[in-house]
Parts: structure tokens; C-alpha cells; sequence
């Protein structure tokens, strides 16, 4: 069992970590850059002469390989430690409920770690731009872990609850680190437009999703093929 | 007795697994996510931007 968890992380975390890498490449790491300008002060939005307009366009991955194959690996890494994760969850929920793990649903547990560990913490601690003034790191770190794990709880209540009342806690419990609100600054610092923090939030997120999907599809996948072995 | 403990120890194997592949999880996700050493830092930047982790 052990070996066939750790199997199926790695090879799912290889391939959603490649694939997502990519979309970033495309979609997400150009809008990183071009906030970057913003960061670094080559461009200025909100200038001084009382025209807040700048000019759109990132400036491209230029040649920094070694800065991107970082990027690649680190990818790797983290979702390979998410499909850790996913693949505990997924046979913990199969060897005390009796529920059949295939790729199809797995691409549904996928979908709710990306809903845990991405949409809930976004909700409060929207995806920074660089460049983007927040509030302390640590107290931010532990807020995004606590709703990462009551959003995990509460959609585990919601799935695998046998009462209605189960259900219903499950979603206060997911609401309930919303209500107490994330750490923030009592005032705003951002100095890139707002349409490229707003665009950098919705790509980050969309292409997480994507991610997710894939991890939760070959976890599943990998997970299910071991044990026929 | 004999199908009896052949089942305990499974049983016992299975949540050493769960446990393994949680806390082998976490130890990655905390270098690639959450340790604020500067190198590590720097090198996991863009990734840690772009999956939204709380970042410095």
C-alpha cells in the first residue's frame, strides 16, 4: 500500500506538475513578469502627472532558463506533495467506506483539492502579483492553512456525511475561517493596474484548476492499476 | 484465527501508509511552498506566485 501511494503521487505529480508548468508558461508567468516592471518601477501606473494609464504587454520569458527550470521543478515538487495528499485521502476513503477509486472520480477529488487548496484560501488571500504589499507572511501562512483544512473537512463532511445535519456543519465549517476573515493591511499599496492583478488572479486560478484535475485523474488512475497488480 | 490476524496487520499497514504519504506530503509542500529560507525562496518564487501560496 505504501508503495503504491507513493507511485501514484510521483508519477501523477510528474505529469500535473509538466502540464501545469506549461500553462503557466503560456498564461500565467507573462502576467508575473509584466507586474514585475511595476514592482521594479520600470513602469509606473498611477503616475505622478495624474494619468493613470500604462501600457499593456508583458515582456516575455526572455532568457533567465535557469529562473524557468526552476519554476518547472518546484512545480514537480508541490504536486507531488498534493498527490501525496490526495492519494492518503483517496485510499483512507477506500478502505473505510468500500468506495471504488477510478480516473474518472478521481478527476472529482481533484476538482475539491482544488476547491480546498486553492479557490477557498483565494477567496480571503487573493493570488499576489509581485509587487503586491500584504500584510505579515506567518499570520497569512496560518490563515491559508487553517481554510485549506476546514475547506478539506467540511467537503469530506459534505461527501461522505449520512445526515443532513453532517452536511450542514460541513458547510459552516467551510465558511467558517471566511467569517473570521484573513490578515490584510488597513490600507492598499498595490501599484500595478488592477486589470493585471485581476487577470493574474483568475489565470493563476483557472489553470490551477487544471492541475488539480489532471493530479486527482492519474492519482486515481495509478492508485487504481496498483492494486490490480 | 489464522484470516483474523492477516487482517489486523493490513489493517495496521494500510494507516502506516496514510500517515507516510501525509507527512512525506507536507515535507515537500513546506520546501516548496512555505520555507522562507532565502534560497529556497528565490528559487521556488515564480511557482509559489504562480499556485498561490502565501508568498513573503
Amino acid at each position: 500500500m505504501a508503495k503504491n501511494l507513493l507511485s501514484s503521487a510521483v508519477f501523477a505529480g510528474l505529469i500535473a506538475g509538466l502540464i501545469a508548468a506549461l500553462l503557466q508558461f503560456v498564461f500565467v508567468i507573462p502576467l508575473l513578469l509584466e507586474g514585475e516592471l511595476y514592482e521594479t518601477g520600470a513602469r509606473v501606473h498611477f503616475g505622478a502627472d495624474g494619468t493613470p494609464v500604462s501600457e499593456r504587454g508583458a515582456p516575455g520569458l526572455g532568457g533567465e532558463w535557469g529562473r524557468h527550470m526552476m519554476t518547472v521543478a518546484f512545480n514537480v515538487v508541490t504536486y507531488t506533495g498534493y498527490g501525496l495528499l490526495l492519494a492518503a485521502a483517496m485510499g483512507f476513503a477506500r478502505e473505510r467506506t468500500g468506495l471504488l477509486i477510478t480516473a474518472k472520480n478521481g478527476l472529482i477529488w481533484g476538482l475539491a483539492g482544488f476547491i480546498a487548496v486553492q479557490l477557498a484560501p483565494a477567496v480571503g488571500l487573493p493570488p499576489e502579483l509581485p509587487g503586491t504589499p500584504a500584510a505579515e507572511i506567518t499570520p497569512r501562512q496560518i490563515w491559508w492553512i487553517c481554510s485549506i483544512l476546514a475547506t478539506a473537512g467540511g467537503l469530506a463532511l459534505i461527501a461522505f456525511g449520512q445526515s443532513l445535519l453532517m452536511h450542514v456543519a460541513g458547510l459552516l465549517i467551510i465558511l467558517a475561517p471566511q467569517l473570521i476573515g484573513a490578515p490584510h493591511l488597513d490600507t492598499f499599496w498595490g501599484v500595478s493596474p488592477p486589470e493585471l492583478s485581476a487577470e493574474f488572479v483568475t489565470h493563476s486560478l483557472g489553470y490551477a484548476a487544471i492541475g488539480w484535475a489532471t493530479l486527482g485523474y492519474f492519482v486515481a488512475f495509478f492508485l487504481a492499476r496498483g492494486e490490480t497488480d | 484465527m489464522t484470516t483474523q490476524t492477516a487482517n489486523i496487520t493490513a489493517v495496521r499497514s494500510n494507516g502506516f501508509a496514510f500517515i507516510m504519504a501525509l507527512t512525506v506530503g507536507v515535507a515537500l509542500l513546506t520546501v516548496s511552498g512555505m520555507a522562507q529560507a532565502t534560497v529556497l525562496h528565490d528559487a521556488a518564487h515564480d511557482q509559489r506566485h504562480a499556485m498561490a501560496f502565501p508568498c513573503h
